[in-house]
């Protein structure tokens, strides 16, 4: 690393940055999800990576769609995925938690077990209808190439829109929790659950539309996540451990917590991996992660509450 | 009256039933080959009866249990693959007297962590307390904090993750992906031979009854009252005077103990060791079959062991597909249907029949009058 | 951390203050528990009263202020050894062991090995025996030894953690809201057992049932808002305008 010039190195480490924040956005939207799911109801969804694979499948439909039968309109299929992706997780969401989910709140270990379960079952199901093969979605025309800063920097178009995009949701997830009066039942739900049954809250109707909105998101984070990787049956895997970590090291109830984590592990990661190589980026990073959990178990962000 | 005895009559009995089973029925009904098929379904057993002791007695749920079986595994593994690459055998390589995994990756003398696991005794030793040590700095760790539940299991999780991606990542240490392959002799002795298969065959059922007898031991003492009591008023445990975190570490400690002997077993009779047995996928699978045999059962996860890893070798091999359909669905459907698992349903449909018939057996048994958590290994 | 002077008293709690994010759930609270005697505190709700049982017990830590168990200083140990040290604790809600029998549940509190090897290898002998059959006579459970601790009814429950901490021998004795859903019967038998067992020990109960107060109460201590209201006889407080004000009502 001593070979590099001055001007290289900021070079480097402005691109390893920008690299490190479409990281950052896939991270902070699959975390999202599950922070909303994970934080505000106590369920732990091992087939998370799952729903978002699920995205990442609608919209390589979509685009299939499209370039068959409406090849003029290709241009703009990315934002009807993004909105069909959200639906057919949420969906699937809704009718996992009525069938299972609902069964187990008291358990929250065994909720653990049984996505797991359901995650194998829904990555052979893809296997089965999608092939074992890793599929890519034809990015747009005007979402490819990317746009100069200086001579040596250059940034992707399509790693500025998955950001502009995870930001959205972010805010938009943010004002749906604070702002609005479903947001302020879910809260109430969380807080305590008898009293906001007792005061009329369909508890029932907000748990179900909360894991439902938590699944949603992890299918948009798959339409995202077209655009930097391809999908396969077992992609969404890989990628729980670490989504996981994000929302734990956040401080499991905190949104801006899931924020500043997400933003922290995928810099570090994306700055190690120029210098170490990716396996020995992720153990050092991950490594780190679980130290300070050891230290800190309630997370980053975490109130410190009377019992 | 409320005299505690080691054994009920009915875990008597259960225990005899497991012990002709694998002592005469298999090895008599079984060729070789098969026979060394279920002593590796066995390796697992320990891994399911150590979570028996932590998750179905303690509520502690570690997805980690590859860690420690895998690093006992790994811990023997060393030693036969020194072994097997003395300079004569392995005098093609540029550096002869290493493995060739080595050789392959450059490296041009054993690194120092290898050196020890030249001699058998140490690496014994280390099969069993590498994995527990680290067991217990993970507990210490973690439960002096009070880490628990579903934050305890994203954590072993996490550290099952790392240790997969770093034994594949360090090839020239670990041999990578492919593990440590090409193991041959034990002492100069071939482990490839029917007869070795026969010998481990019964050592592995020798070791699990061992670790049986202890885990009975813990479960019927009073630290195994005090393990129940933790899951379910863990503040009153406390309060009572007592240390919980110590509890954990203990019992914490002792799963990753039976998981590495468990592992050490495999590398002796399948002859190599794998990451592939370490991370998250493997780990889970350990819990399932501890849940299916039903985790408040040691007899029954060893059960569950064998007839969970059973099923994946008849249909995994026939139909791939549906392998992991069913699987998935027994994840959920044993959770939701029958938590309590195979021990659940005997308990249900033929544990009071046995235990009346014991009783007429003898004269009428005192000893204990089985209730549902206490009634024992059944 | 300041720490209190020597004194006779079996407990000796002073300046004792805690703060969640920035909220002095108890503030500079000090007061004095004597020998044998039957300490209640009461309060309107959010007063701090199960704050305080936390704090000397060492479920919160404090701020500020010591607790002094027997000249022993209490806030710096762990839960564990302040039990070891002769405190028992009773929560608001019966926490006793389901899945275990009612025996068993006492027994798991018998004071002997209680480190892991120790529990490892307790045995059950006849000193263990006689004393949960000693125990559960006094909370009146002897026939219920063998059944399963969810079978007893809710007072039984309570009566069975109360056995629970007697069994261990505690030199103070802290119970949070102990006759909290009971009948009128079951009420009277409490406030007996609990006039049996603070002899020779001290007691600090959690209670609002103003008539269950004055029966069982040598002296009572008022809590607001983290401070001490009142602290007095029951009549006196019961006089005391500043109480009736804000707990008692006119």
């Amino acid at each position: 690393m001593f070979d590099y010039s001055m001007s290289e190195l900021t070079a480097i480490f402005a691109m390893q940055g920008f690299a490190g924040l479409i990281l950052f956005s896939v991270f902070l939207l699959m975390a999202l999800g599950l922070a909303i799911i994970f934080g505000q109801m106590g369920v732990i969804n091992m087939a998370h990576g799952e729903f978002m694979i699920l995205g990442a499948y609608v919209t390589y439909l979509t685009s299939n769609l499209f370039a068959e039968y409406a090849p003029g309109l290709f241009d703009g299929y990315f934002f009807v995925a993004i909105v069909l992706a959200f639906l057919a997780s949420a969906l699937l969401g809704m009718l996992v938690e009525w069938s299972m989910i609902r069964f187990l709140y008291q358990r929250p270990l065994d909720t653990l077990l049984a996505t797991w379960g359901l995650s194998l079952v829904l990555q052979q199901a893809y296997r089965s209808i999608f092939g074992a093969r890793e599929v890519g979605v034809v990015i747009p025309d005007w979402l490819t190439g990317s746009y100069p800063v200086t001579d040596i920097v250059e940034l992707p178009v399509s790693g500025i829109f998955v950001m502009v995009l995870a930001v959205g949701v972010t805010l938009a997830v943010a004002l749906l929790m604070f702002r609005s009066r479903w947001g302020c039942q879910v809260r109430a739900v969380v807080q305590n659950r008898p009293m906001a049954g007792a005061v009329g809250i369909n508890t029932a109707r907000v748990d179900r539309l909360t894991f439902a909105l938590g699944c949603g998101i992890a299918g948009i984070a798959g339409s995202a996540f077209t655009m930097i990787g391809s999908t396969g049956p077992s992609s969404g895997q890989l990628y729980i451990v670490d989504t996981f970590l994000v929302v734990v090291f956040g401080g499991a109830a905190s949104l801006l917590g899931t924020v500043a984590s997400a933003f922290g592990i995928s810099q570090a990661q994306s700055t190690l991996e120029f210098f170490l190589g990716g396996s020995m980026a992720k153990v050092l990073t991950l490594m780190v992660v679980v130290l300070i959990l050891m230290v800190r178990p309630q997370g980053l962000f975490a109130l410190k509450v009377r019992r | 009256m409320f005299r505690t005895t080691f054994m009920t009559r009915h875990d008597l009995l259960g225990f005899a039933v497991l012990a002709v089973l694998l002592l005469l029925v298999l090895p008599l009904s079984l060729d070789v080959f098969r026979l060394n098929l279920v002593g590796k379904y066995l390796t697992y057993a320990f891994v399911a009866v150590g979570l028996v002791l932590c998750w179905g007695c303690g509520g502690i749920l570690s997805l980690g249990q590859g860690v420690f079986y895998g690093l006992g595994g790994y811990a023997l593994a060393m030693f036969l693959k020194l072994e097997s690459s003395d300079p004569e055998s392995t005098r093609i390589q540029s550096t002869p007297g290493i493995p060739d995994f080595m050789d392959w990756n450059q490296l041009t003398e054993l690194p120092w962590f290898w050196e020890p696991f030249q001699s058998l005794g140490f690496s014994l030793l280390a099969v069993l307390l590498v994995p527990t040590l680290f067991a217990y700095l993970i507990g210490v760790a973690m439960f002096k904090r009070r880490v628990g539940g579903v934050y305890f299991a994203i954590i072993t999780q996490a550290i099952a993750a790392i240790l997969t991606i770093l034994i594949i990542g360090q090839q020239g240490y670990t041999g990578g992906v492919n593990g440590i392959t090409d193991l041959r002799t034990l002492l100069g002795w071939n482990i490839r031979t029917d007869f070795a298969s026969y010998v481990f065959y019964f050592v592995c059922v020798g070791l699990l009854f061992v670790c049986l007898l202890v885990a009975q031991f813990i479960r019927r003492s009073k630290l195994g009252r005090i393990l129940l009591a933790m899951r379910e008023q863990e503040d009153r445990v406390r309060f009572s005077g007592y240390d919980v975190a110590g509890f954990k570490i203990f019992v914490f400690c002792v799963g990753a103990a039976f998981a590495a002997i468990g592992g050490a077993m495999f590398t002796l009779q399948e002859g190599f060791m794998s990451p592939s047995f370490v991370g998250i996928v493997p780990s889970i699978e350990m819990v399932i079959f501890c849940a299916v045999g039903g985790r408040l059962s040691l007899l029954g996860a060893v059960y569950g062991a064998l007839l969970v890893n059973l099923a994946k070798t008849v249909f995994g091999e026939s139909f791939p597909e549906l392998w992991l359909f069913a699987m998935g669905l027994l994840f959920i459907g044993v959770v939701m249907a029958f938590p309590n698992g195979l021990a659940g349903l005997y308990q249900q449909f033929l544990g009071d029949r046995v235990a009346r018939w014991l009783d007429q057996l003898g004269r009428p048994s005192r000893s204990q009058a089985p209730v549902a958590l206490e009634g024992g290994a059944q | 951390m300041s720490h209190g002077s020597n004194t006779d008293f079996v407990l000796a709690v002073e300046g004792l203050t805690v703060s969640f994010d920035g909220f002095r759930a108890v503030d500079d609270l000090s007061f004095y528990v004597d020998d044998s005697e039957i300490r209640v505190i009461i309060g309107p709700n959010g007063a701090g009263k199960t704050t305080v049982l936390d704090l000397i017990c060492g479920r919160t830590r404090a701020t500020a202020g010591s607790v002094r168990f027997r000249n022993r200083e209490l806030t710096q140990l762990r839960e564990h050894d302040i039990v070891r040290a002769g405190v028992g604790r009773k929560f608001q809600t019966p926490s006793i062991y389901d899945d275990l029998t009612v025996f068993e549940n006492l027994e798991i509190c018998y004071p002997r090995g209680r480190g892991v090897f120790g529990s490892l290898f307790f045995r059950r002998d006849q000193a263990v025996i006689d004393k949960v059959r000693e125990v559960a006579a006094t909370v009146l459970l002897t026939e219920r030894l063998e059944e399963p601790a969810a079978l007893l009814s809710h007072g039984q429950k309570q009566w069975l953690e109360i056995g629970m901490l007697l069994i261990q021998d505690p030199q103070l004795l802290m119970l949070d809201e102990p006759v909290a859903g009971m009948s009128i019967t079951e009420r009277r038998q409490t406030a007996d057992l609990l006039r049996r067992i603070s002899q020779g020990r001290s007691v600090i109960v959690i209670e609002h049932d103003m008539d269950f107060v004055a029966e069982i109460a040598d002296r009572v201590t008022v809590l607001h808002q983290g401070r001490i209201l009142a602290e007095g006889s029951a009549e006196a407080v019961k006089q005391d305008p500043q109480v009736i004000d804000v707990y008692l009502g006119h």
